[in-house]
């Protein structure tokens, strides 16, 4: 019996110990370089533009939703999501410390909502693009 | 070793208990939806919105799901094959019908197990709870839809629904 308390003790240590553990944290920053490094391959590749990063996030492309839909014009502020009405918290990284940490994260919602927003897969680019904007977003 | 994890073995136990017997407490009132515990689950399924109690929907109705992320509700809500897999199993195993779950079995009065309903609004059990619900409330721009459910039940995230 003793035995058995130990061992469920020390799973759940072990346990509680791998939960703590944020799975590959990262910067905006390293995350930025890392988009750079794809898009510097790539045809036509331009430095970086938090302009161009700010049209693509305000305007419409292929459907009814922009970027902006969601998270707002003003990344800083929270977000609502355009059909369920769920708050999506801030995207800028100034405004949520959380943001641009995870590059699977990050990885996994360009896609998705660029999919919702332009139809296609944004370029890299456009994701750095995008990128640029936000970090110049200040809370 | 035993005496260092002695106390801690016996504090979980207690924190265990603990929370079996609250989860009894609540499963007896009839407006609680035990919320998803697996934080896999909760980040992935909860990020669009509320991150719907797995008893509100039969096994089956989630399996048919989990099958097409591709296309959920006209979103892309894909993940990767081995948390595909994860989430599929956890909402199974706490889906309305698994085990002996009787609680979670209130809101499929009326449905057939198998249908595999895949909108917990569109249940009969479901709609008739919220005949009274006028409509002008749904169209209230907090609303936005039927789905939003913490727009009027505020302690849904933590399962509640009694008012
Ligand atoms: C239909 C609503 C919707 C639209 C439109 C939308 N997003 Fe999102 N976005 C979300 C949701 C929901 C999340 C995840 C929730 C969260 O993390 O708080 C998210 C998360 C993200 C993230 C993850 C950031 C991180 O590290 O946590 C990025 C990047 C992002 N969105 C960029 C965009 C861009 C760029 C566009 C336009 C091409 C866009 N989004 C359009 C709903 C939307
Ligand atoms: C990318 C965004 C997104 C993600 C991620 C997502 N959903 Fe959804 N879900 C939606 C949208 C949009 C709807 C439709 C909402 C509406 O019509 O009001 C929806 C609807 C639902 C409904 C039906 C609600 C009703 O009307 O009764 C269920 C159940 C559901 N989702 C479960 C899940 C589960 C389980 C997961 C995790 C595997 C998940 N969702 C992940 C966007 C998402
Ligand atoms: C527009 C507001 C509104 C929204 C949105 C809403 N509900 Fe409700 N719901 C109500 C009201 C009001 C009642 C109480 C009806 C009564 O008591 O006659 C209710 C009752 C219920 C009950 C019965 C509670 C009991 O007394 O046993 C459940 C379960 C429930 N809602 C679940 C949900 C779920 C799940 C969602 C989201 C998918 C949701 N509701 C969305 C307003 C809403």
């Amino acid at each position: 019996m003793f035995h058995l308390f130990r061992a469920s003790g020390l799973a759940l240590v072990a346990v509680a110990g791998l939960a703590a553990q944020p799975a590959f944290a990262e910067t905006p920053g390293e995350i930025q370089a890392s988009i750079q490094q794809e898009a510097a391959g790539t045809p036509g590749f331009q430095e970086f533009s938090a302009a161009r990063g700010e049209s693509l996030f305000k305007s419409k492309h292929a459907n009814d939703w922009s970027c902006a839909s969601c998270h707002t014009d003003n990344p800083a502020a929270p977000g609502k999501h355009a059909k369920t009405g769920k708050v999506i918290d801030p995207l800028a990284p100034s405004a949520n410390a959380g943001r641009f940490t995870s590059p699977k994260k990050v990885a996994k919602w360009f896609k998705r909502n660029c999919n919702d927003v332009l139809d296609r897969v944004c370029t890299p680019q456009e994701k750095g693009d995008v990128l640029a904007y936000l970090l110049t977003v200040k809370k | 070793m035993n005496l260092t994890y002695r106390p801690l073995a016996l504090g979980f136990i207690a924190l265990f208990f603990f929370v079996v017997v609250m989860g009894r407490v609540q499963a007896g009132g009839n407006h609680f939806y035990a919320p998803i515990a697996d934080p896999v689950v909760k980040e992935e399924c909860g990020s669009c919105h509320l991150a719907f109690a797995p008893s509100m929907l039969p096994a089956s109705s989630w399996q048919r799901m989990m099958g097409n992320l591709k296309n959920h509700f006209g979103d892309d809500a894909s993940v990767d094959a081995d948390t595909t897999a994860r989430i599929t199993r956890y909402l199974v195993a706490n889906a309305a019908d698994a085990g002996d779950r009787r609680y979670g079995g209130k809101l499929l009065k009326g449905v057939a197990l198998g249908s595999a309903p895949q909108r917990i609004t569109e249940l009969p059990k479901w709609v008739s709870e919220h005949r009274k619900v006028p409509d002008w409330e749904w169209r209230h721009k907090e609303v936005r839809t039927k789905a939003n459910c913490v727009a009027c039940h505020t302690g849904a995230e933590q399962g509640y629904y009694d008012e």
